[in-house]
């Protein structure tokens, strides 16, 4: 545990920033009503997130000035809740762990807002749209700092509600299209969810401190009487396994894990993220790639002291995520989509994470959201640069060929899919084989081996649909319409550079946690700067595996990576008829497929359409039309004056005397109950 | 000097008979005529108590009395006169318009 602590108050800048200029976004927009010109609101947007990198760094130049195991900065800014016992301060804490966070959000967040000047720069409508994207995409960094820096769960859980909303608003941006305002309220509506889980979390953490005395909801307190949760324990109904009595930490570890599933995607909750894609191509990339989504994961290392001492809610978190890889990768095998293919990656990538995470490598974890954050922004703001060429075409059917137009968009791309299926020297290699090996080495979890097997899966199937993807856009023939094809160029310079450094971070990103083993074979102490960097904040559990096996781990795993990358070609390059005669062949599985195993529409039977005929049917035409306007309002007002018109209305005799014996008839009835 | 319990005794006396008048005559004069021994029983009761006790409170609020009743017999005798132009009746039973 990191003890002490330094007094920083660099850190309230820095989701202040971001949030200072959204809300003056907010004020012209809302209040003044009316739009400033486009060079003001790309300064201030794009130099918020800019300066809040900058500080972020002086911020992360301080801690490494601290010596080891002394890393955390603080800031209390103020005292936010005190009820009771019960006290939450809005207080940030950068210690290594939310600095590695932090400078991904800033950095890959500042460039997706330069980019977005470039992918922005058609949007015309009349209600401020360009300025309002800004806006939204402000207040989102900040929520997503909130969410990284906050040092207690509720400021946490403000950030996590905040990019939240965010969310929605951006996917639904574009809300002249009904279906896009479709897209951000299903994505709202399953991230409430999760949300409820990660409330309850709260509520039991809260519980659970309340009983050793803690006031506070601090990370740091909270890992300090650990101990005190992890010896208790709650019933739980028999049908669940493990009853009639769970570890307390269990129990809080999976209500968490349920809001982490929600916001990151993972089955049964992942419905929104594919749909999340009507949103702009920037939002794609920021919200739903490279941060946002990655919360969950975060929040999971964030409490790996409580995982650690949950091993039911860790081998759960690792089951998930690995089937979701699995599950997520073989749907976006089959999508035409290229934001939809993008989208399924990132669902199966995130898996990966949790697969790590549960496995207890948590910095594994770390390191692969990272590199994923750096790649796969890149992928999507590739796929943005290719679908502003083809004047917002998504539909890979109509593309093909693109190389001859757009050689540099293909370059990056290229390199962003080399990344993402696992090539050494490229990023996405050394995170991804981490995390196999953690899976190989992660006796505790049951079936580990299994979950190697399906993350080796996953990593071939990654493979073969990033370059059937990449194929499909960039080689063979053009399948555009001439009239199309006559406009295809090379994107601005505003969108190409924010390309040229992911595509650097993508290349690069992964020596910094170039594996230990391989260190010393080469004669370089401590390679894995990254794990060594996180160690004092994570519960890492350590693998013990031999390096032969580590070496042999690596070679299958690019052995696997090739091997998807072969068939991909051999289908889609060499003999591009076939994957035709193959869907022809396994017609029903490949319909399967295609469609998504039909899961929106199972949902939609099961869940959705009951929900909304509930909600229409009985609980507003019967209960609030019926009962509450019916019975209660009207009915009530109708009963009065029922009452009044046949019966009260005869009191008034006009007789004046009749008034008055009912008057002198009170009086004494008054004088007689005072004298009784 | 007269004991208080006589002085309230009159009063309530003279209480009743007013209270007895307002509600069973029908002549309108009349009623108001009860209405006013009805004060004036209240008035008794004021001064016998004030003299009782020894303060002056009770004799202001006599006053206070005084003037009121004179106002309300004013205002009485005012909507009697409109009303016998109206009806040439003076029966409380004929004025019952004002009804469901």
């Amino acid at each position: 545990m990191v003890t002490g602590g330094a007094h920083s108050e660099l850190l309230r800048w820095i989701p202040l920033l971001p949030l200072a200029a959204a809300v003056l976004h907010g004020i012209i927009l809302g209040l003044l009503r009316r739009e400033s010109p486009r060079s003001f609101v790309i300064a201030v947007s794009c130099g918020a997130p800019i300066l809040a990198f900058v500080v972020a760094l002086l911020a992360f130049f301080q801690l490494t000035d601290l010596p080891a195991g002394q890393r955390v900065l603080i800031d209390e800014v103020y005292a936010w809740i005190g009820a009771g016992r019960i006290a939450a301060e809005m207080s940030f804490v950068f210690d290594p762990l939310s600095a590695v966070m932090c400078l991904v959000v800033t950095g890959v967040g500042s460039l997706i807002h330069i980019y977005s000047i470039g992918y922005m720069a058609d949007d015309h409508r009349d209600d401020g749209g360009f300025q309002r994207f800004f806006c939204y995409l402000n207040l989102f960094t900040c929520a997503m700092l909130l969410l990284v820096l906050g040092d207690n769960l509720v400021v946490m859980f403000l950030g996590w509600e905040g990019v939240g909303l965010c969310s929605y608003l951006l996917i639904g941006f574009w809300y002249g299209d009904r279906w896009n305002a479709y897209c951000g309220m299903k994505a709202f509506v399953v991230n409430r969810i999760g949300d409820f889980g990660f409330l309850l979390g709260i509520f039991l953490v809260i519980w659970a401190l309340s009983g050793s005395g803690t006031t506070t909801l601090n990370f740091r307190e909270m890992q300090a009487a650990i101990a005190t949760i992890a010896e208790r324990s709650v019933e739980v109904p028999a049908w669940l396994p493990g009853a009639p009595s769970w570890h307390l930490a269990t129990l809080i570890g999976l209500c968490l894990f349920l809001g982490a599933v929600g916001k990151s995607a993972q089955l049964p909750l992942y419905v929104w993220l594919p749909d999340a894609m009507a949103g702009p191509t920037p939002v794609s990339a920021l919200i739903h790639a490279a941060t946002m989504v990655t919360a969950g994961v975060y929040m999971v290392c964030r409490l790996s002291f409580l995982y650690a001492v949950a091993p039911g809610a860790s081998a759960t978190i690792a089951w998930v995520g690995a089937a979701t890889a699995l599950f997520a990768a073989t749907i976006a095998v089959a999508q035409t989509d290229i934001k939809k293919v993008l989208a399924y990656s990132t669902v199966s990538q995130l898996g990966y994470m949790f697969l790590a995470a549960g496995c207890g490598a948590y910095s594994a974890a770390i390191f692969h959201l990272g590199t994923h954050a750096f790649f796969k922004a890149l992928l999507f703001l590739g796929s943005g640069a290719v679908i502003l060429a083809m004047h917002h075409e998504q539909d890979t059917d109509k593309m093909g060929g693109l190389r001859r137009w757009l050689p540099r968009t293909h370059a990056v791309f290229l390199i962003g899919v080399l990344a993402i299926a696992g090539f050494p020297p490229f990023a996405g290699f050394f995170s991804k084989d981490s995390i196999l090996l953690a899976t190989w080495g992660a006796a505790a979890i049951p079936g580990h081996r299994a979950l190697w097997a399906i993350g080796l899966v996953t990593a071939v199937l990654t493979a073969f649909y990033m370059f059937r993807l990449h194929f499909r856009t960039f080689a063979g023939t053009c399948r555009a319409p001439e009239e199309v094809q006559r406009h295809i160029h090379e994107p601005a310079a505003v969108v190409l550079v924010p390309l040229y450094v992911l595509a650097f971070f993508a290349i690069f990103a992964g020596f910094a946690g170039f594996p230990d083993a391989y260190g010393e074979a080469i004669g370089v102490p401590e390679a894995d700067s990254l794990a060594h960097w996180l160690q004092g904040v994570l519960r890492q559990q350590e693998p013990a595996v031999a390096f032969s096996t580590e070496l042999g781990l690596a070679a299958l795993a690019v052995a696997a990576a090739a091997a998807g990358a072969l068939a991909a070609a051999w289908l889609y390059v060499w003999r591009p008829e076939l994957p035709e005669r193959i869907a022809a062949r396994a017609g029903a599985l490949y319909r399967l497929v295609r469609e998504k195993y039909y899961v929106d529409e199972i949902y939609d039977a099961l869940f959705v359409r009951p929900l909304v005929t509930l909600s229409d049917r009985v609980l507003f035409r019967g209960v609030d039309a019926g009962l509450i306007d019916g019975v209660f309002a009207n009915g009530s007002a109708r009963a009065v004056r029922g009452f009044a018109a046949h019966g009260l209305k005869y009191l008034q005799s006009g007789l004046a005397q009749g008034y008055l014996v009912t008057m002198v008839a009170g009086a004494l009835a008054l004088v007689a109950w005072l004298l009784r | 000097m007269i004991p208080l319990e006589h002085v309230i005794g009159l009063s309530a006396l003279l209480f009743a008979i007013g209270g007895v008048g307002a509600l069973t005559r029908r002549n309108l004069i009349v009623i108001l005529m009860s209405i006013e021994l009805m004060l004036n029983a209240a008035n008794l009761a004021f001064v016998g108590f004030a003299r009782a006790w020894g303060g002056s409170a009770g004799q202001i609020f006599v006053l206070m009395v005084i003037v009121v009743a004179a106002a309300e017999v004013a205002v009485g005798l005012g909507i009697v006169i409109a009303l016998f132009r109206n009806r040439e009746s003076m029966n409380v039973e004929d004025v019952s318009l004002l009804k469901w």
